[in-house]
């Protein structure tokens, strides 16, 4: 790990300040980027550690939705009996991250602005169509995501909640990848009166991807024989050590057909 | 049998310090003013060095000195070794390549050492090496086994990149056996490339003393003795008087921490040079690309049998690939420790074996827990279970069959099995796997959509690794016995002092049952003394599953010289002839009589020495031994697996585990079903999971925990493990070894039970998911139906 200076600041316009210096870099969790520095593979000059922020972490119900403060730990998602009563496929989604040691380190806001294409979050907070707000604007998940570890965040735009609306039911199930236990194919599944939404995360060479042909079968009709005759292109799917195109498109049909089943 | 003697399943002692963070492990050493190497590597497999611009390194705040392959040419400055000589069917010597400790003109693999940069610290060692500029001449990387041959050269010493050409057995009587076959059994086998992955990375401190130029190296060994014999005798870093050597708290070798290794050397070499101690710990990245990988083996196999099922001959053909350079005893895994064990359990009248050493451009391949026997085992048990599958015949009877049953027997291929109850082990795996069930509870699989399937694997295992004639007339460069010291002191607590080395085997506790069996005492009063060249005279280390059966024959031998001299020093106490004076429970009696003295009070007789004449019997009690036995030692055993697949995401459930093992006397059963439970978890990874992969580049793509898979607790299943015993006739406790004994055994039996399951034989290992699942396609279930 190469040196760099460290800020904890106590507000998101400290916060922002901080960032204005060159090759600065948000902490929130750090369970990627704290690894990635180690390797040396990054080399941020500034790291600007959210932890101390007021108001960031905390969970809520605003309505018809529950609303995620950014720096809220996938453990503490993982045990909030106000998650599960709401959205059980989103509770159940945080006890899947990682490790134990991860999950008490590991943040929403951290995992959703790296976008890491094998991650879990984004595919709940576009299945879900989750409301993304910074401290500059609200963004819809359909617009957030941009590819591998790209999203439309600016430099000096950070994460400070999600509004996930609560849908009538909803599950996640995730294919681990062997080695690593990353999502190799992650289906989250939800089905609320506007009807039902199918994202993919782990599998696409693009990152998390919404699969409009099952989203359209199970609004006919909710249930996993609903997607059986659904073909998942290969095209678009990762292709490494772990498993092909080819696995991973068939995973995939496989996956939302046991999500389907969960969320009964 | 008493509550901490042998056949005690006596809680480990040394498990208190290791599980409250006070182990003493080599990274735990600090010595004074030490400065810190990073050794620069290559980022690539094969390459010229042309030139290297370290200027602008050195200049680099903290950097104490920068050493490259002409430094230690410089010094002179041997290059390392192999310890075992083979020889080609042409009676040609191995064509060993030359292994500098820092590359010299070229470099082998991607990982190999270039460079050191030593500095006040770690840190500014690794910013230093960020800023060497090394020249390479890029040249084709050669990582396909099969087609090594013929590519470019890797070593001018070993043209088509061939170390040798090896055969065992009668060629001709084996083409014979095959020409009158009924039935030829064929297969094609890779035995898959595995990274050790000890929980404790390797680490050295180099500690060189100019007032009375001694050398100290802490060192992460399995057989710190061997590590300095080498280091003195054929690097040349320091005569022996002159270096120690030690190994402390080791956590986990796997045979990868057995050999010699460029970074201890260098360390040790550089902390004379600079006069400062010098520091190495491995992150787990050098960790992947730089210790000894294991296994990576290409097989073509063939079983011949007659009309009534009785096997007839074997034939083998297999490419051991060697990796880059030749490790301390490379040579040795895919010849002697590999063929000789390819008869199995079976009776087999004719063997042949040939095996091709081949380079490659990737890390040195040498021994991994089991080392060539785990290669043999799933050669045999691979055919073994198609043979019997294609003739109809039931794979648990076709094996009985073929037993050896009478013994001593004598294999065709080197190898006398003195005793077994080969039968025994199956008849009991049998109950314990409720095999009578396997039909229902394959229909069961089946009506949920699952495959189900049950796999067999008789294995048998040379252990011990000696005797030291045996093994030199086979090309071993030293001999494989084991020394011990037991030091009584005045109140009677003991020290043992002894060769063989703990990283993990649980030798406080073990080698203490013995010590407290026979003289008596309570294991508090006994220390195990180990890993320290200046406190152990001379000793040969631990792996091949040797510290029971030889290690331990040493202290055994030891300790009847004790108890002996013990009891002429009793005889003079209690005045009476050393001929009367019986020893039991840790109390001398004069026979016939209540006179009696316990062994303490022995001890500080002895020592005392006021009541006999010190010009015929010596004061003090203390007694050495070395041990060489008659034999290696053949633990066997029948493993059965049971798996379910799910052929929509091809995962593997090993559902069942039995083993059933014959291991002689335990002096330990919890450590050995410990030592079992291991092996079998490591030998499921590396039937499911684990697999070191290189890309046509030489790149190293399973380089972390990331993409290489280890399996986890949640990967097995509880372990039905029990023992038979026949007594090992070859030591004085009957002890035949069990370390490595899960790991031959349980790859067989995994990948058996998955062909079973899908009906066919295409999965290679690692059988993945995703292989799991491609090959499910293949056909439709074809066992779903029985």
């Amino acid at each position: 790990m190469h040196n760099f200076e460290y800020a904890a600041p106590a507000s998101v316009a400290d916060a922002v300040a901080a960032l204005a210096k060159p090759d600065a870099k948000v902490l929130a969790g750090g369970q990627t980027l704290l690894p990635t520095m180690k390797q040396r593979l990054a080399a941020p000059t500034q790291l600007v550690d959210l932890r101390k922020v007021a108001g960031l972490a905390g969970i809520s119900r605003e309505g018809d939705a529950v609303v995620i403060g950014a720096m809220t730990r996938h453990a503490d998602v993982a045990a909030s009996p106000l998650v599960h009563d709401a959205i059980k496929g989103l509770g159940a989604l945080a006890g899947l991250i990682g490790d134990p040691a991860v999950r008490h380190r590991g943040t929403l806001g951290g995992s959703l602005a790296n976008n890491d294409p094998a991650a879990d979050y984004p595919a709940a907070v576009l299945a879900l169509g989750a409301t993304i707000v910074t401290n500059k604007r609200e963004i819809v998940a359909d617009d957030y995501f941009k590819g591998l570890f790209e999203t439309v965040l600016g430099e000096d735009e950070i994460i400070t909640k999600v509004k996930f609306p609560i849908p009538e039911k909803s599950a996640y199930e995730k294919f681990r990848n062997p080695a690593s236990r990353y999502a190799m194919v992650g289906v989250f599944v939800a089905k609320s009166k506007t009807g039902v939404r199918v994202a993919v995360t782990g599998a696409g060479s693009s990152g998390v991807f919404r699969q409009k042909e099952m989203e359209a079968a199970l609004a006919a009709n909710f249930a996993a024989d609903a997607i059986k005759g659904v073909k998942i292109a290969a095209a678009n799917m990762i292709s490494d050590l772990h498993g092909d195109a080819d696995y991973r498109a068939h995973l995939v049909g496989v996956v939302a057909r046991r999500a389907v089943e969960a969320s009964a | 049998m008493s509550a901490t003697g042998l056949g005690a399943s006596v809680k480990r002692t040394e498990d208190i310090r290791f599980i409250t963070g006070k182990g003493r492990y080599v990274d735990d050493i600090n010595r004074p003013g030490q400065a810190h190497a990073y050794f620069l590597r290559s980022q690539h497999a094969h390459a010229t060095i042309n030139a290297i611009d370290f200027a602008e390194a050195a200049g680099s705040p903290g950097v104490v000195a920068i050493f490259t392959g002409q430094d230690i040419a410089a010094d002179k400055v041997g290059g390392l070794i192999c310890g075992w000589m083979i020889h080609s069917k042409d009676g040609s010597p191995m064509k060993a390549g030359a292994h500098p400790a820092l590359a010299q003109g070229k470099v082998r693999y991607v990982g190999d050492a270039v460079a050191v940069v030593i500095a006040d610290s770690y840190a500014k060692a690794r910013d230093a090496a960020e800023k060497i500029n090394v020249d390479y001449g890029v040249l084709p990387a050669v990582t396909d086994l099969k087609k090594a041959v013929g590519a470019a050269n890797i070593h001018e010493a070993a043209p088509d990149n061939t170390c040798y050409n090896w055969h065992l057995g009668d060629k001709a009587a084996t083409d014979a056996a095959f020409a009158k076959a009924a039935h030829v059994t064929k297969l094609d086998l890779v035995n898959n490339r595995l990274i050790p992955n000890a929980m404790e990375p390797r680490a050295a401190v180099g500690d060189y003393d100019s007032g009375t130029d001694t050398m100290t190296l802490y060192t992460t060994s399995q057989n710190p003795h061997v590590a300095r014999l080498v280091l003195s005798a054929f690097i040349g870093l320091a005569p022996e008087h002159k270096l120690r050597v030690v190994a402390p708290d080791v956590g986990g070798g796997f045979g990868s921490k057995i050999f010699i290794y460029a970074e201890e050397t260098i360390c040790a070499w550089a902390a004379k040079k600079i006069d400062r101690p010098v520091k190495w710990t491995a992150d787990r990245s050098e960790a992947f690309l730089s210790d000894a990988h294991g296994r990576d083996h290409a097989t073509h196999a063939e079983l011949a049998m007659d009309a009534q099922g009785k096997v007839t001959g074997v034939r083998v053909h297999t490419l051991a690939n060697m990796g880059s350079y030749l490790s301390t005893f490379a040579s040795s895994v895919p010849t002697y420790l590999y063929a000789p064990l390819l008869s199995g359990q079976y009776n087999i009248p004719a063997i042949y074996a040939e095996v091709d050493a081949i380079y490659t451009t990737t890390a040195p391949v040498d021994a991994y827990r089991g080392a060539g026997r785990p290669e043999a085992t799933f050669v045999i048990e691979r055919l073994m279970e198609l043979a019997a599958r294609e003739t109809g015949r039931d794979p648990a009877e076709f094996r009985r069959q073929n037993f050896v049953t009478t013994f001593p027997h004598q294999t065709p291929v080197i190898m006398a099995y003195d005793v077994g109850d080969y039968a025994g082990a199956l008849d009991k795996a049998l109950i314990h796997a409720d095999y009578k069930g396997v039909a229902a509870r394959k229909a069961a699989s089946a009506a949920k959509g699952k495959l189900r399937g049950v796999g067999f694997s008789a294995f048998i295992e040379a252990c011990g690794i000696a005797p030291s004639a045996a093994v030199g007339s086979l090309g071993a460069g030293v001999g494989l016995w084991e020394s011990a010291e037991v030091r009584v002191n005045p109140i009677g607590t003991v020290e043992i002092l002894t060769g063989s080395h703990s990283h993990g085997q649980g030798h406080e506790t073990t080698f203490a049952q013995l010590v407290s069996d026979r003289l008596g005492i309570p294991l508090e009063n006994v220390a195990i003394v180990h890993g320290d060249t200046d406190k152990v005279q001379m000793g040969m280390g631990t792996y091949g599953s040797r510290s029971g059966a030889v290690g331990m024959s040493a202290i055994s031998k030891a300790l009847d010289k004790v108890v002996a001299k013990a009891k002429k020093v009793a005889g003079h106490v209690l005045e009476a002839s050393e001929h009367d004076i019986e020893f039991k429970d840790g109390k001398f009696t004069v026979k016939g009589t209540d006179k009696a003295i316990d062994f303490g009070s022995v001890a500080l007789q002895a020592y005392i020495a006021h009541k006999f004449n010190g010009q015929e019997l010596e004061p003090g009690l203390k007694e050495s031994a070395f041990w060489d036995p008659t034999n290696f030692t053949f633990p066997a055993g029948v493993h059965i697996c049971e798996v379910e697949i799910d052929p929509e995401t091809g995962i593997v459930n090993v559902e069942r585990y039995t083993a059933v093992d014959d291991f002689g006397k335990l002096i330990n059963p919890m450590i050995v079903h410990g030592q079992v439970h291991g092996g079998i978890a490591q030998g499921i990874g590396q039937a499911l999971m684990e697999g070191a992969q290189y890309n046509s580049d030489g790149q190293l793509l399973t380089a972390s925990y990331m993409d290489y898979c280890m399996p986890r607790a949640d990967s097995v299943p509880s372990f039905n493990v029990d023992t038979i015993e026949t007594v090992c006739p070859s030591n004085p406790l009957g002890i035949k070894g069990c370390g490595e004994a899960g790991a031959i055994a349980s790859p067989p039996a995994v990948i058996n039970a998955i062909t079973d399951a899908l009906g066919h034989e295409d999965i290679a290992m690692p059988a993945t998911p995703a292989a799991v699942w491609k090959a499910a396609q293949k056909r439709p279930m074809k066992h779903a139906a029985e």
